[in-house]
């Protein structure tokens, strides 16, 4: 409840904030260019850095109870330089006219980005021969994540032109976020939502322990297919918009779970409230604090939730500490 | 609980069972029989494939691993329905990665699965049977603590209230005395025995050798087969066991209790 009332007032915020400044809003009635700023930039940003960071918040949920450590995040499977890759080609063959074929002008750097992390979830699940062992996917996962980085680096050394471009993508970035990416944002959300609750029974159970969990009857193998599905799904989407957001999915669920303690059925949703706030005040954040140049996002989000995990680490350990 | 009475029935059955992990056979054609309404303790040398056995009959193995037949109650476990099998069979690993942040309740609680809908909240019955397999085995005190907060003993209170939660018929455990406390080692045997007398089956891999003497059936494994099976009073049981340790245990009667004492 909590985190929805700071969900809204976060958003009236964010559609304040802006090169612009305040008038915008006040003028929007009667002037149509500030109109078209609020409504147009504005609203879709912020709505868009919410959903994002939502996104990366449930996926990060996912990926620490299917693993079952807390340093587990939604990048995991590769997806995060699979998507990167998937740009960097994108902005090769749309730079270099005669090979820049028309259906991949179309599918754009979005689609590419979003294809490019589907890719490299399925191939990691190859490498790993499927699903059955967490151990043989993290580093099926380690291993992709390598090797997808270094042909990326071989395309960005064949053709510096998207060198520059290529950094905004890594350190991530909302202000490209329109109404059609907002859409296809809440479409996912809500799939992968949905999916997450019905699978959470499986995330309670493996916190016995793999074996354990299947002698209470919980059929591992085809449910443990259907989290990583909504993790590639959430993650795939989020990256695809925004670029690589780092540390939103890590820090997420250490929030949530800092403050209350329940199932994974609540807790997952939760992060994935907590994934947008967190989001959405960083973008905030990055849009003020230099205003009227902006920071880019990623770079905030790294410092602020580093920053805080680290306080979380040091708070849990003195405390156990005094207990003991 | 009590459940129908069925002498001389067999809970636990495997043939001629092989199990491979790697290139390693650590199972060569196994063949045991476990009665049902019976305390029944593994025992052996580290090694003897006393945990991969209970594992197999628990249908834990991936199905490439093993070969043979495995049998639960007269029913191969393949044929089982995944949610009956469930509830009929309810497992405590040893030694297995149990995250720490979970309260005793709520890790007691998960026992309840096999007998909730998809989804469904716990019912009252749950939270009645949640509390009476906390306050049996005595860790009903620090319910609300997570289980990163308790002893190495408190936590294993804990996982096997959890393990007694799925009120199955047939309990398989793995070490289930690691780190108690010779009076807590005693409690777990009355719990068992409390079991055995409602008509629960109880298969316990065991290295206390004291308190596995006080079971009903015995099975001596040895390099990753059987050497022996059979009542646990039997003077061949005590010779098997005597044998599979070299003979640097000797088995006596003292003050009415079987006992292994070192020599």
């Amino acid at each position: 409840m909590l985190l929805l009332a700071v969900t809204a007032g976060l958003v009236v915020l964010g559609v304040c904030v802006g090169s612009t400044g305040w008038e915008s809003v006040w003028r929007m009635r009667s002037d149509p260019v500030a109109q078209q700023i609020v409504w147009d930039i504005r609203f879709p940003r912020t709505l868009g850095a919410w959903l994002a960071g939502a996104l990366l918040g449930l996926a990060g949920a996912v990926a620490q109870g299917l693993f079952r450590n807390p340093l587990a995040d939604p990048y995991l499977l590769g997806s995060a330089s699979g998507a990167a890759l998937g740009g960097a080609a994108a902005m090769v063959f749309s730079g270099t006219a005669a090979i820049g074929m028309e259906w991949m002008q179309r599918l754009g750097m979005t689609g590419m980005a979003f294809a490019g992390a589907a890719i490299a979830v399925l191939l990691t699940l190859t490498l790993a021969q499927g699903v059955q062992n967490s151990l043989r996917m993290l580093l099926a996962g380690v291993v992709v994540g390598v090797v997808l980085g270094a042909v990326r680096d071989m395309l960005e050394l064949r053709y510096p032109d998207i060198l520059q471009p290529m950094k905004a993508f890594g350190l991530g970035s909302t202000a490209f976020i329109g109404w059609a990416a907002c859409l296809l944002m809440v479409g996912a959300w809500a799939l992968s939502a949905l999916a997450a609750w019905c699978l959470s029974r499986v995330l309670d159970g493996l916190t016995l322990g793999e074996s354990t969990a299947a002698s209470l009857g919980l059929p591992l193998a085809p449910m443990r297919a259907g989290l990583i599905a909504v993790m590639a799904l959430a993650t795939g989407t989020a990256v695809a918009q925004t670029g690589l957001i780092a540390f939103v999915g890590l820090a997420a669920p250490h929030l949530v779970r800092s403050m209350v303690n329940v199932g994974h059925a609540r807790s997952t949703l939760l992060s994935s409230l907590m994934g947008g706030v967190v989001l959405l005040t960083a973008d905030i954040l990055a849009r003020w604090v230099m205003a009227p140049e902006e920071l880019p996002v990623g770079v905030l989000t790294a410092l602020l939730g580093g920053t805080y995990l680290l306080w979380l680490m040091h708070r849990g350990h003195a405390a156990r500490q005094g207990r003991g | 609980m009590t459940l129908p009475v069925m002498h001389g029935a067999t809970a636990l059955q495997a043939r001629d069972l092989f199990v491979q992990i790697g290139k390693q056979n650590l199972l060569h054609g196994v063949n045991v029989q476990l009665p049902a309404q019976q305390w029944t303790a593994i025992v052996g040398p580290n090694g003897a494939g006393k945990s991969t056995l209970l594992r197999a009959l628990a249908g834990l193995h991936p199905r490439k691993g093993w070969q043979g037949q495995v049998e639960l109650l007269g029913q191969p476990l393949a044929a089982w329905p995944v949610k009956d099998r469930a509830r009929t069979l309810s497992w405590m690993g040893q030694n297995e990665a149990v995250s720490q942040e979970l309260c005793s309740y709520d890790v007691v609680m998960l026992g309840r699965l096999p007998h909730q809908p998809w989804l469904a909240p716990p019912s009252a019955q749950d939270h009645t049977v949640v509390e009476a397999c906390l306050h049996t085995t005595q860790a009903w005190d620090w319910r609300h603590r997570p289980l990163a907060e308790l002893s190495g003993g408190e936590r294993q209170r804990v996982l096997l209230a959890r393990a007694l939660a799925v009120q199955a018929q047939v309990l398989l455990m793995d070490e289930p005395l690691a780190n108690l406390d010779p009076p807590h080692q005693s409690e777990w045997m009355d719990t068992v025995k409390g079991l055995v007398m409602h008509g629960h089956t109880v298969v316990s891999v065991l290295h206390e050798l004291s308190i596995a003497l006080q079971s009903d059936h015995m099975v001596v494994m040895q390099a990753g087969a059987v050497l022996h099976q059979g009542a646990t009073h039997d003077v061949t049981t005590h010779a098997a066991l005597e044998t599979v340790f070299d003979r640097r245990i000797r088995i006596r009667q003292i003050e009415g209790m079987w006992m292994a004492l070192p020599g």
